[in-house]
């Protein structure tokens, strides 16, 4: 006897919820529910966080990564019109900077500038300072690829209308390619904030006072004072906070640049 | 000033090894209107991007409203204000509206008030007939509303000469008229202009002057009425067959 196409379909998709379900059962029955909330999700140890997670450390990590996008965000478009530059040695030189600050572990320049720089040249930079150039130099080498490819999507046409019409050339490349660039690449951009956001953790190596803290470092602290994971898990969830927005944003904005933004010109 | 209000002389370029001009001369008067038609890879639209230097000549003389373009000293965006360029892809800044992409060179480049800048931006909107778009963006225009803005932005700088690169080769064909209505009118305003183009009837009644190209060199040249109506050159009048009358000749045929 033969089972029609659509029949066959219809059994293998009750055998995938059917399968679902006894994975569910299975971790239910052989999860030790009491431990895990005593792990994860302590009332007390959680209201204990409150509101110095909200008014220190998540405003810390908004504050710091912003310090570092907005500094990473001019180094970029620096480090992009050098790499497109008709100066050899300007692209040499932003070649060597973006493959290096991308290829090495972002912990790595917190600590050569934090450590390093006192060493080189007998001075001491104060954390915000320190933060915006290590976040900003790493996520800098990531714009600035990301910048390049921006400018170079804008359609030549438009350089040529606007050199027709007198400019310059760093006239046009500022009053007509950058601001068409950046429409572009908003959506990578916003990811690259993102990623900027969780790198701001890594401002635990450098020696902070407590009102400096941001949400790992908080976190962990909280942690080295009470026998549970709740501190992590309310640290994260602040995280998402930051991060759930600004990826719908991201997805909004790559939705709005395709629909309004087709054959301008050619 | 002279009645002469471009002139090139033994102009060459040359992309790599290819040779795309090969030894051009070409005068338009003050007030005239040159049409230049030819086959595609004839080399008309590189030689109208010379008059502009958007290609830089290999050889070469090209003196626009007395200034020689190929002087190395010359300061090129100051005599590019004079020359207004008007694109087969329109080309109008896609993050701008209609009024700023009329005054923004206005502002940055002619160093121009807000206020004269958009004065001058309505009134060249006015001509192109398209008053009421001025707060539209590029991308809400159809193809000929946007051809007319652009040329309406080329106008905001006041130039001398007018330059068309296939202006309605990228239009759908019911699009066209309006394009060439606001040429039509400009022409007749007494706009000095070099038009490449394939609108042989608007070459025909509108031209004081026609240029026929093929292969890098300027094959015949001369009143509309000639080189149009009564081609004497055998490559003249082939291409002329297979454009007026498309449709009686195979991909090959001898004419």
């Amino acid at each position: 006897m033969a089972v029609s196409r659509r029949k066959r379909a219809e059994y293998i998709r009750y055998a995938q919820y059917g399968l679902l379900i006894v994975i569910a059962l299975l971790v239910a029955f052989l999860a030790d529910w009491g431990q895990i909330k005593a792990a994860f999700f302590n009332v007390d140890i959680a209201k204990s966080m409150f509101p110095g997670v909200i008014t220190t450390a998540l405003k810390n990590t908004i504050i710091y990564t912003a310090l570092g996008f907005g500094f990473g965000l001019v180094l970029g478009l620096v480090l992009a019109l050098m790499k497109l530059s008709s100066v050899a040695p300007y692209r040499w030189i932003a070649t060597v900077y973006i493959e290096f600050f991308r290829g090495v572990p972002a912990l790595l320049v917190f600590i050569g500038i934090y450590y390093g720089v006192p060493i080189a040249f007998q001075m001491q930079f104060p954390p915000l300072t320190t933060v915006m150039l290590a976040l900003g130099g790493v996520g800098a080498a990531y714009m600035a690829e990301t910048i390049r490819a921006g400018i170079q999507a804008v359609p030549k046409g438009q350089v040529e209308a606007a050199r027709s019409l007198g400019m310059s050339q760093s006239r046009a490349m500022v009053t007509i390619v950058i601001p068409q660039a950046f429409r572009i690449i908003l959506p990578p951009l916003t990811n690259e904030l993102i990623l900027l956001t969780k790198d701001s953790s890594l401002i635990y190596i450098l020696g902070l006072f407590r009102e400096q803290y941001e949400l790992t470092k908080f976190g962990r602290e909280t942690l080295s004072r009470s026998p549970s994971l709740t501190p992590i898990l309310i640290a994260g969830l602040c995280y998402l906070i930051i991060t759930l927005p600004l990826g719908y944003l991201s997805r909004y904005l790559e939705r709005r640049g395709t629909g309004g933004r087709k054959k301008v010109s050619a | 000033m002279s009645d002469v209000s471009v002139e090139i002389t033994g102009l060459k370029k040359s992309f790599g090894p290819l040779e795309v001009l090969k030894n051009i001369d070409v005068t338009v008067n003050r007030g005239d209107v040159v049409c230049i038609i030819g086959p595609s890879g004839s080399g008309k639209s590189t030689l109208l991007r010379c008059v502009n230097l958007l290609e830089e000549p290999t050889g070469g003389r090209i003196v626009v409203n007395g200034t020689e373009l190929t002087d190395p000293d010359v300061d090129i965006d100051a005599v590019r204000t004079k020359i207004g360029m008007v694109f087969q892809g329109f080309n109008l800044f896609s993050h701008l509206n209609v009024l700023a992409n009329l005054t923004v060179a206005q502002r940055k480049v002619l160093k121009r008030s807000e206020d004269e800048a958009r004065k001058v931006a309505l009134h060249n909107l006015e001509r192109v007939g398209l008053s009421e778009k001025a707060h539209s963006m590029p991308a809400q225009l159809s193809g000929g509303q946007q051809q007319r803005v652009a040329i309406a932005r080329a106008l905001s700088m006041d130039p001398d000469v007018m330059l068309f690169d296939e202006p309605t080769s990228a239009l759908d064909p019911e699009l066209v008229g309006d394009v060439l209505g606001v040429m039509r009118q400009l022409a007749d305003e007494g706009m000095t202009m070099l038009v490449v183009t394939h609108e042989m009837q608007f070459a025909r009644e509108v031209a004081d002057k026609v240029i026929f190209m093929d292969g890098g060199y300027i094959v015949e040249e001369g009143p509309a009425a000639e080189v149009i109506g009564n081609p004497q050159e055998p490559r003249t009048q082939e291409f002329l067959a297979r454009v007026l009358d498309p449709t009686h000749h195979g991909p090959s045929d001898p004419v």
